[in-house]
């Protein structure tokens, strides 16, 4: 039993992902709080020159071999179990993604330990580890402790600050080879994403459109202020999901991470997983029916209102200004 | 080719969520419950790939408020058999889920298992994923497309990241597979099918323990501390259009 901090070092193509050094900040944080060290584990062939990013750690430890040269769930849970099973850390840190889902679950089953998901907030009081964790679409926050005084938390994207967790070193490498296999899972390539009419992270006024909007012949009301403005229609999932937009155009965790001048989200609740995309806009207004919707929390103006009567009228306010 | 699919019914969003006076629960009094939309893409997806290879899609849910609404919802959209699994006085959590799920599955033959990538209540990871390690078959989550190749017992499917890149994988059968979006939007059900349904179709129980739960202790539920709340501005359609622009001007974001 040790009161370090394990870390996932989620990488592609050599390079490490934003996640991990939110992550490592974290956790360092936390390990000062419990007396333990930082382990930062890289799965991967040849991944040992990741180290000198991952100065934030203590150790790194390089976990290599065939069963894990790509990622795949039962290629990460096969390797890592006996890893965190014997150096039994106060807490394992994963990100929330679609690597560390499958990834946080194995170990909690393998292990028999507990999971806190979607966390945002992680302290140690006496030694215990206390987890706030984001639920319901972001409406409650439920904060959770661990009956065995140790497990794994899944972390939401842009929970802790990257900064904190980007520092150059040498921290003592590692390196292991891989237990067990991928067991019935195997990798066959990366497919990248179409590129669209419109690349939205280039844009600096984007309208963007959720669930709200009800139907695709709708959007053209949001095609009509953005004409006005100069901007582009990007979209929560749902109106992807649905089909009304190319997925080149979807904002949020499994879209594009956009950092426009302004920002409006109509029709947008603001589940998590959008806010993760857009939480860096400079100026964000935020018009929805619902006045609870969580994205009046990340929005700087905001209208309760019924978008139906409020975008016609705002992109005959904005034609009469401009 | 049999296709099991497991739903859960989930408090619906649109309901303003209160917690109880010791703070570590929903007031169940102000809450609905609805299926979990990502579990309905996971059904979609499951009645695409029947028609696809032939063969049963049987959906399962854990027994507790609504589980009936949403069984005999899914049977109206075309799946062929409905089990409710386990008997849960509160909504159970997802190791709770997974744990009846592995038990039930040990006797309803299951090529393959698609569920919702994740709920808006999964506090303790997610079912998928548990699910597959519990019964140590192949999982992965976050799948945007599935395609089966019955002969060879394999699956081709594609786990979604952030940008939009997709990875794709072969993946031996059985396997849990979690469903991030289904190929076409999920089919309506009428309420009035449903009805008639319910009148005529039954649902299958399995009984089972209920276990252990997941080994989290809630300490507080609470609405987020809203560390920078909108301003919000009021006002009929042509007076919020005024001071939207007035922002905008000020920002320099259009022509004053």
């Amino acid at each position: 039993m040790s009161n370090d901090i394990f870390v996932l070092i989620e990488h592609r193509d050599g390079k490490v992902s934003e996640n991990a050094y939110e992550l490592l900040g974290k956790a360092r944080s936390l390990a000062a709080a419990a007396g333990g060290s930082v382990t930062a584990l890289v799965l991967g062939q040849g991944v040992g020159n990741m180290a000198s990013s991952l100065g934030a750690a203590n150790k790194v430890l390089a976990v290599e071999g065939d069963s894990v040269a790509q990622f795949t769930p039962t290629g990460y849970v096969n390797a890592l179990t006996p890893i965190v099973e014997t150096g039994n850390p106060l807490l394992t840190l994963v990100p929330n993604t679609a690597v560390g889902i499958d990834v946080a679950a194995g170990l909690s089953a393998a292990l028999k330990l507990p999971l806190a998901s979607y966390a945002i907030g992680i302290e140690i009081a006496d030694g215990l580890p206390s987890i706030v964790c984001q639920t319901l679409g972001g409406k409650i926050n439920t904060e959770v402790g661990f009956t065995v005084g140790r497990g794994i938390v899944a972390v939401n994207g842009g929970a802790f600050a990257a900064d904190d967790g980007r520092i150059e070193g040498q921290p003592l490498v590692e390196t292991l080879s891989a237990s067990g296999d991928a067991a019935g899972v195997v990798f066959k390539r990366f497919i990248e994403p179409e590129s669209g009419d419109v690349d939205i992270t280039k844009e600096d006024i984007l309208i963007s459109v959720g669930r709200g909007i009800e139907e695709k012949d709708n959007i053209e009301l949001a095609e009509e202020l953005a004409e006005a403005m100069g901007g582009a229609v990007c979209a929560s999932r749902p109106v992807v999901d649905a089909g009304w937009l190319p997925k080149s155009r979807q904002v949020g965790k499994s879209g594009q991470t956009v950092k426009p001048k302004l920002y409006v989200a109509v029709g947008i609740s603001g589940a998590p997983e959008h806010l993760e995309g857009m939480r860096d806009a400079e100026l964000v207004i935020a018009i929805n029916s619902d006045a609870s919707a969580p994205i009046f929390g990340a929005a700087h103006y905001g209208v309760v209102g019924d978008l139906f009567d409020i975008l016609p009228a705002l992109t005959e306010k904005i034609g009469e200004a401009g | 080719m049999n296709i099991v699919v497991l739903v859960k019914q989930v408090p619906d969003l649109a309901e303003e969520f209160e917690v109880n006076s010791d703070g570590t629960e929903l007031d169940e009094d102000c809450l609905s419950w609805v299926l979990n939309e990502f579990d309905d893409h996971a059904l979609e997806e499951a009645l695409h790939l029947k028609e696809e290879t032939g063969g049963s899609v049987t959906v399962l849910a854990p027994g507790f408020e609504g589980v009936e609404d949403v069984l005999f919802t899914c049977l109206a959209k075309g799946a062929s058999k409905v089990v409710k699994v386990g008997d849960f006085d509160v909504s159970p959590d997802s190791h709770s889920i997974a744990a009846v799920m592995a038990k039930a599955l040990g006797e309803i033959a299951h090529d393959v298992v698609l569920t919702g990538v994740q709920s808006v209540a999964d506090l303790d990871g997610q079912v998928g994923p548990l699910l597959g390690a519990n019964l140590g078959i192949p999982h992965v989550s976050v799948v945007t497309h599935v395609s089966i190749n019955s002969a060879a017992k394999t699956a081709t499917i594609n786990q979604e990241y952030a940008g939009g890149v997709l990875g794709e994988f072969e993946v031996s059968l059985p396997a849990v597979l979690g469903i991030q979006a289904a190929r076409e939007l999920p089919r309506y059900a009428p309420v009035s099918r449903v009805r008639q349904l319910m009148k005529t179709e039954t649902i299958d129980e399995v009984a089972c323990d209920v276990g252990m739960g997941g080994g989290l202790v809630v300490k507080k539920m609470s609405p987020p501390e809203v560390v920078g709340h909108a301003e919000m501005i009021e006002g009929d359609e042509d007076e919020v259009s005024e001071k939207i622009v007035a922002i905008l001007g000020d920002a320099g974001l259009i022509n004053k």
